[in-house]
């Protein structure tokens, strides 16, 4: 109340000449707010009663000017308390105290019991012995089999094309409206070791299954922001054929280890370095996003790096154990909204 | 150490990788006893069930076919049994007066002698239920009757003292409004204390009980729940209503005298692969594919009393709590439930123990 007191005596012309009309018959139910005002007013500009707030003005200029001069004050008011605590710091120099870290939301994670230890002997054990042991052993060698919903249009077509030049050994196919369940065997009987199935609606690609064969586990992902090589600005010239190299950031729980090692499992064991391109899925928030890029070594600290291939988000809905099969198949883990997106800091990757 | 830990764990859990966890709710804490000193997946359990003399012994079934038998007095594995015929793994075990009654997926059920030596590897009684058996379970008020049902396998229930042929074989309901046969799949199988009524669940989401005493074999009563294959059903001490899990995780309570709905209970991400409720208090332990237990409070408030992560997958069924001393330490558990939780001795930090007092209200709201 005292604060739109004393800016209609500092403000000058405006205040006065738009206040005129309305401190008038405020003046009256002034009596303690003048002595707060030190500069030298008339008597007319005078506080607000107090319990006023710059809400309760019913004429929307007048309550809109009102606002921004409040506004432009706090703004110079933390502007002001900015500066003061840099000349602090400034001034004790070495024995500041240590800024303190924003808070975000990565920093807030609730702390998930899931997480990985990577001592672990049972989750170790487990790994070694799940259905990705004999890729992770180097008994077998992916073979990918890429293929899309029914009837796909062309940003599903283009997209299925490039993401079979960025995975080395991989085919794309088209569905032709077979099932799934068929299509499985049959990829089976031809070694191919996972299935990537792109689904699509209204013409953008909007989901993706990945299923690893004989009898591995299925994950179901949604698919967003979706972006094709040439809507891909200052990227680089097309990949190479030189199988690139695998980055897996940030999957700590134990789901997050089984998605990861899913993922790392499309890719051929030994990356050729000659290529420099590498292939990146960085888990963030339960969101996975796809980048493929090409880096050269400047210098020995500087790298510079060029987008290449598609890129695209991935969310994960269900991890299916065994083969694809929605109807009768047991999931390991099945995303559910209302039980697990409660809180804003909890995530299950 | 281990010997008076591992009488004082509360639930029994056993592992796709073989190892069998004994947790202990009070301290909160899971201990792992394995038959080889590691863990080893051709020893996943499939099977687990009491053994003879009251809770001190647990029969553990394996997926090499082998029936080992576990002290809980001592922590260790005491003998084992190697149970040959048919394919598949274990879906039952029980055990009688000595004996030992096995039931593997291609439907070969046999009873077999239950003495240390392995050398007498020839069963006392064998029976063929019919293949693609999901489950056999053995009546607890009279050891000597079993039912079994499984896929495209109705449900039978057989008197092992008695004849080679079923008791009860039950009758597939009548076609569909379409006239179609109605599929089979029973999935699990509980007997009602206090009758000789069964209850089943199956694939295609019906829960059916059936009557042996009356004259019709078709199910005396149906239900559904979900769209999702049901793949385990515990009973509830109330003994009104059952409980039953799904494919996805969701757990029901469906009332069998009307075939109503009572409430659900949340938490579970995964696949339910073990379901077991207290004989006398509303705490039911639940297990999954996702690899974490979890003990709920079925009523009063309905909601989830403590977690537990494993960190394996856990696939078979768990053995109820134990009865024995356990009156003073379910109180003190509940008690532990309204004031604040006590130091956690797994890896978590203290973080750990405050986020979690943290999460209880927002847990135990209905």
């Amino acid at each position: 109340m005292a604060r739109p007191g004393e800016k209609s005596g500092g403000s000058g012309k405006k205040s006065l000449k738009g206040k005129a009309a309305t401190e008038k018959p405020q003046e009256a139910a002034i009596t303690g707010d003048g002595a707060t005002e030190n500069e030298v007013q008339p008597p007319k500009s005078a506080a607000f009663p107090p319990g006023f707030s710059i809400s309760e003005i019913k004429n929307k200029q007048r309550r809109h000017l009102m606002f921004t001069r409040w506004k432009q004050q706090q703004r110079k008011e933390k502007l002001a308390a900015k500066k003061k605590l840099k000349k602090e710091r400034e001034a004790l120099g070495d024995k500041a105290p240590p800024k303190p870290i924003p808070k975000t939301i990565d920093n807030q994670r609730v702390y998930d019991e899931t997480i990985v230890d990577p001592n672990d002997e049972e989750v170790a054990y487990d790994e070694a012995t799940d259905e990705f042991a004999s890729y992770f052993n180097r008994q077998t060698s992916p073979k990918i089999l890429i293929t899309t919903s029914d009837r796909p249009h062309g940003r599903t077509v283009r997209l299925c094309e490039q993401l079979s030049t960025v995975i080395p050994d991989s085919h794309v196919y088209y569905r032709r409206g077979l099932a799934l369940k068929k299509i499985i065997p049959q990829c089976i009987s031809r070694d191919f070791t996972d299935l990537i199935v792109i689904n699509e609606d209204r013409k953008t690609p909007n989901g993706l299954i990945l299923s690893h064969l004989p009898n591995g586990p299925t994950a179901h992902f949604k698919m967003s922001s979706v972006r094709l090589r040439k809507e891909i600005k200052r990227r680089g010239k097309d990949p190479t054929e030189h199988v690139p190299e695998i980055i897996l950031n940030n999957f700590t729980t134990r789901l997050g280890h089984s998605i990861g090692r899913m993922f790392a499992s499309l890719f051929p064991h030994d990356p050729q370095f000659i290529g420099r391109q590498v292939a990146t899925f960085h888990n963030q928030r339960d969101y996975i996003f796809f980048r493929f890029h090409r880096y050269i070594f400047k210098s020995e600290k500087k790298v510079g790096i060029q987008e290449l291939g598609p890129r695209f988000t991935l969310k994960l809905r269900s991890l299916q154990k065994g083969t694809f099969d929605s109807k009768y198949g047991e999931y390991e883990w099945v995303h559910k909204p209302r039980e697990m997106d409660t809180s804003r800091r909890k995530f299950h990757l | 150490m281990a010997a008076s830990a591992a009488r004082w764990n509360h639930v029994w859990v056993g592992t796709e990788t073989g190892i069998l966890k004994g947790v202990n709710l009070q301290r909160k804490r899971a201990e792992n006893f394995t038959a080889a000193g590691q863990p080893r997946r051709e020893e996943a359990v499939s099977a687990l069930c009491w053994g003879a003399g009251g809770e001190t012994q647990i029969l553990v079934g394996c997926a090499d076919r082998v029936v080992r038998h576990f002290s809980t007095e001592d922590g260790t594995f005491q003998g084992q049994r190697h149970c040959p015929g048919g394919e598949g793994a274990f879906r039952g075990l029980a055990q009688a007066d000595g004996t030992i009654i096995t039931c593997v997926d291609s439907g070969i059920l046999r009873v077999w002698r239950d003495n240390d030596k392995e050398a007498s590897s020839d069963p006392l009684l064998e029976l063929k239920v019919g293949p693609g058996v999901c489950r056999m379970r053995q009546d607890p008020a009279r050891p000597h009757i079993v039912a079994t049902g499984g896929k495209e396998n109705a449900l039978k229930v057989w008197d092992l003292q008695g004849s080679e042929e079923p008791v009860f074989r039950a009758k597939n309901v009548r076609n569909d409004w379409l006239d179609l046969r109605v599929p089979i799949w029973d999935q699990d199988i509980q007997f009602l204390p206090g009758s000789q009524k069964l209850i089943t669940c199956t694939g295609y989401h019906q829960v059916r009980v059936y009557d042996p005493a009356s004259p019709q074999r078709r199910p005396v009563l149906e239900t559904t729940y979900g769209e999702y294959p049901l793949t385990a059903m515990t009973l509830t001490p109330g003994g009104n209503s059952v409980i039953v899990g799904n494919t996805h995780g969701q757990l029901a309570e469906i009332d069998f005298r009307q075939g109503r709905l009572l409430g659900c209970l949340k938490g579970l991400a995964g696949s339910v692969r073990g379901l077991q409720c207290h004989p006398s208090k509303p705490l039911l332990a639940s297990c999954g594919l996702d690899r974490v237990l979890r003990i709920h409070r079925i009523r009063n408030p309905r909601g989830l009393e403590h977690k537990d992560e494993p960190q394996e997958p856990e696939e078979p069924n768990k053995v109820p709590p134990e009865d024995t001393e356990t009156d003073e330490l379910w109180a003190s558990l509940e008690a532990a439930a309204k004031r604040k939780r006590p130091d956690l001795d797994q890896t978590q930090g203290a973080v750990q123990t405050k986020q979690r007092k943290k999460k209880r209200p927002r847990s135990t709201s209905p």
